[in-house]
């Protein structure tokens, strides 16, 4: 068995997650939700697995020495979904709320699907090019996916937010469902993006600290660059819009 | 700030510092003159741009000034105000009740709280006491470090385009320079570095794939005819000298003076080598014509495909027509391609590189790191380092006391709820 396939397996394992996850969501039956999380941590560990094996591997392909994943598209996907699905689980257990999942689950299956299945995306393991060669890649990848999996799953709770709180906002006494709780949902959105605001900023310092590393500037707003900073930039907008303006509730979801 | 997030979507989707000719031609020549006059081709570092950088830093000083002021009282207390009725009216407050007298369950109470909150204030009530604590109250403060961080950002920034440069320059092997061409905006002009760079070799390899591995110069410094620093530097790995940087940044070959070429007949299968120089016309075997080496270039690409170093040749026929020759190194039977009557391959010539490096000077950097540790500082105290609030209401009731725990906090209330609910618990317990 070798990664890619194990991997390719594991993006099966996610969309049988989210399957239950949406289904208990869906009929309200809480069992399917705690089968739901039991695949995903089956899912979590795959893709652990996975993704060590690669690494492994990496250092059995002749012709070039072993890296850290983490270094084109495809190893990124994969890192990306194990993010999203370790954070949400640990949300999951940290907080006791159930909904989570079925927002989030989707997402790793879908990133997932992407890399195992996309004919754009190889699944090659290919040797490092000489500007990768760098520790701050780790560091600058790891922080940045672990900026962007938060923004990935508060980004899925705000879809459903938007189109279900608006009718259940007047009661928002737990009668609707155990799933659907407005304002625990705004605070678990405002946790994920502070902590991916957190992660983000230290990706972008970072990348900051390697290119000056690798080419002595800190900052050469290059496209990717910017859309970075482009993407601090309105998150930063986000949480001042909650923390100094004090938006939230009705006001947040924009409807009357 | 989402005004500088628009503009800079503008810089990313215009290709920044290219010929003007490039624009021309995309654009036309009325948006060519309008996207020049709002500097579009630099725009980062156009005047509107940087005056709107400077407006938000100023922007946020002046904001976190007017707050500051406001909230400064409220941050630097030393009797935080507590108001019961604030925490009676939670509906997570925690309740329980308990056997023990209300006195020494004062003490007990007060220092359970003492052991994990920084303040603690004990108060009488008519029906018994109340014991409220806090801690991080000086966390308040953290949104502020954020926005002093980005401060340190534009004044590192500001030293660097000052008291720094960046520019590159080209050494052949066994040659040393001694000063550089600076970069944009600085078009043409060189710069002196107070010492020279010895280039004594360098080295390119590849994986088996084709793709590089590694870029190695091996460099030394020379000052007053010395050499008092000598290191291999590589991508990731530069030399820092006296506050100077010297990155690796590109590499090439040196346009040899002549090459051995091998030439093989279509006809006969015979094989030929002949001595080329630059410009001197040679003839070709079997009456097939002349052939001059005009020019070399680094890199070729043909039908999208990159083909690396290349030779080029004009070829005069015998026949009195001429033909263009492209030599690849990388790809001897390329010429075969033309079906020409003979074949002309390079077979050997003199490899000489030249090593490009990158030249940087930025005092400023150690202020910009500065920044970005307070940065991280500041949002990890900002967001995650709450204000929190504990309340302990003991009423009199009957034999027993009755016990009511509530808790805020200004973030992560959810995180608060579970705390009183924890705390309550082990107080029900003690």
């Amino acid at each position: 068995m070798n990664s890619s396939l194990l991997l390719s397996i594991i993006t099966f394992v996610y969309g049988l997650a989210a399957v239950f996850y949406v289904a208990s969501w869906s009929f309200k039956k809480h069992v399917m939700n705690r089968i739901g999380t039991w695949i995903a941590l089956a899912g979590v560990i795959g893709n652990a697995a996975g993704i060590i094996l690669r690494w492994i591997e990496s250092y059995q392909t002749p012709g070039h020495y072993g890296h850290v994943p983490l270094s084109n598209l495809y190893e990124s996907l994969v890192f990306f979904a194990l993010t999203i699905a370790v954070i949400f689980l640990i949300v999951e257990k940290k907080y006791k709320t159930r909904i989570i999942g079925v927002f989030a689950s989707p997402i790793a299956f879908l990133t997932m699907a992407y890399a195992s299945l996309s004919p754009n995306v190889s699944d090659k393991i290919q040797p490092l090019m000489p500007a990768l060669k760098s520790n701050w890649l780790i560091a600058h990848v790891i922080a940045c996916f672990l900026g962007y999996a938060p923004f990935a799953i508060s980004f899925g709770i705000s879809i459903v937010y938007i189109f279900t709180v608006k009718k259940t906002y007047g009661n928002r006494e737990r009668s609707f469902s155990a799933f659907l709780n407005p304002p625990m949902l705004e605070e678990l959105n405002q946790q994920l993006i502070m902590f991916g605001f957190l992660f983000l900023t230290i990706g972008i310092i970072t990348g900051a600290v390697w290119a000056n590393s690798a080419w002595g500037r800190y900052w050469g707003w290059d496209p990717k660059e910017t859309w970075s900073l482009i993407t601090w930039f309105i998150y930063a907008t986000v949480l001042h819009a909650r923390m100094v303006r004090g938006w939230g509730g009705k006001k947040l979801h924009g409807f009357p | 700030m989402l005004s500088l997030a628009l503009t800079s979507i503008v810089g990313t989707i215009i290709p920044q510092h290219k010929d003007p000719f490039v624009y021309f031609k995309a654009y036309g020549e009325f948006l060519y003159r309008v996207f020049n006059v709002f500097d579009f081709f630099d725009m980062y570092h156009s005047w509107w741009f940087q005056l709107m950088i400077v407006l938000l830093v100023l922007n946020i000083i002046v904001c976190s000034i007017n707050r500051l002021s406001a909230t400064w009282k409220v941050i630097f207390t030393k009797n935080p105000v507590f108001k019961l009725s604030r925490f009676q009216g939670g509906s997570d407050n925690e309740r329980f009740a308990k056997n023990s007298p209300a006195k020494s369950l004062k003490n007990i109470y007060a220092e359970f709280l003492n052991k994990r909150f920084g303040y603690i204030r004990v108060e009488e009530t008519s029906k018994g006491f109340t014991v409220f604590a806090e801690k991080w109250r000086w966390t308040l403060l953290g949104v502020y470090f954020v926005h002093i961080s980005i401060v340190f950002l534009l004044a590192g920034a500001l030293i660097g385009s000052m008291y720094g440069f960046d520019g590159y320059v080209r050494i052949n092997e066994g040659e040393s320079v001694n000063s550089i061409n600076l970069g944009l905006g600085n078009k043409g002009k060189t710069r002196s570095i107070g010492f020279d760079i010895f280039c004594e070799d360098f080295d390119v390899s590849f994986y088996d794939s084709g793709m590089p591995k590694e870029f190695r110069s091996r460099l030394a410094i020379i000052e007053n005819g010395k050499a008092v620093y000598k290191k291999d530097i590589v991508v990731n790995d530069p030399i820092r000298y006296k506050g100077i940087n010297i990155f690796q940044s590109s590499y090439g070959l040196i346009k040899p003076e002549d090459v051995i070429l091998k030439i093989t007949s279509k006809k006969t299968g015979m094989v030929y080598e002949k001595k080329a120089v630059f410009g001197q016309e040679i003839v070709m075997p079997e009456n097939t014509g002349f052939f001059v080496l005009i020019d070399y270039h680094n890199s070729y690409s043909f039908r999208g495909k990159a083909l690396g170093e290349t030779f080029f040749g004009k070829f005069v026929l015998s026949n009195g027509g001429s033909e263009t020759v492209a030599l690849p190194i990388r790809y001897p039977s390329f010429d075969k391609m033309r079906k020409g009557d003979i074949a002309i391959e390079v077979a050997d010539y003199k490899k000489r590189y030249y090593t490009g490096l990158q030249v940087t000077k930025d005092p400023g950097v150690w202020v910009v790191y500065a920044g970005f540790i307070i940065m991280i500082a500041g949002c990890y105290i900002t967001f995650f380092m709450p204000h929190q609030r504990l309340c302990i209401d003991v009423v009199k009731k009957g034999g027993q006391c009755e016990v009511m725990v509530a808790g805020s906090a200004n973030k992560n209330k959810l995180g608060m709820q579970n705390k009183v609910k924890k705390i309550s618990k082990k107080l029900s317990e003690l």
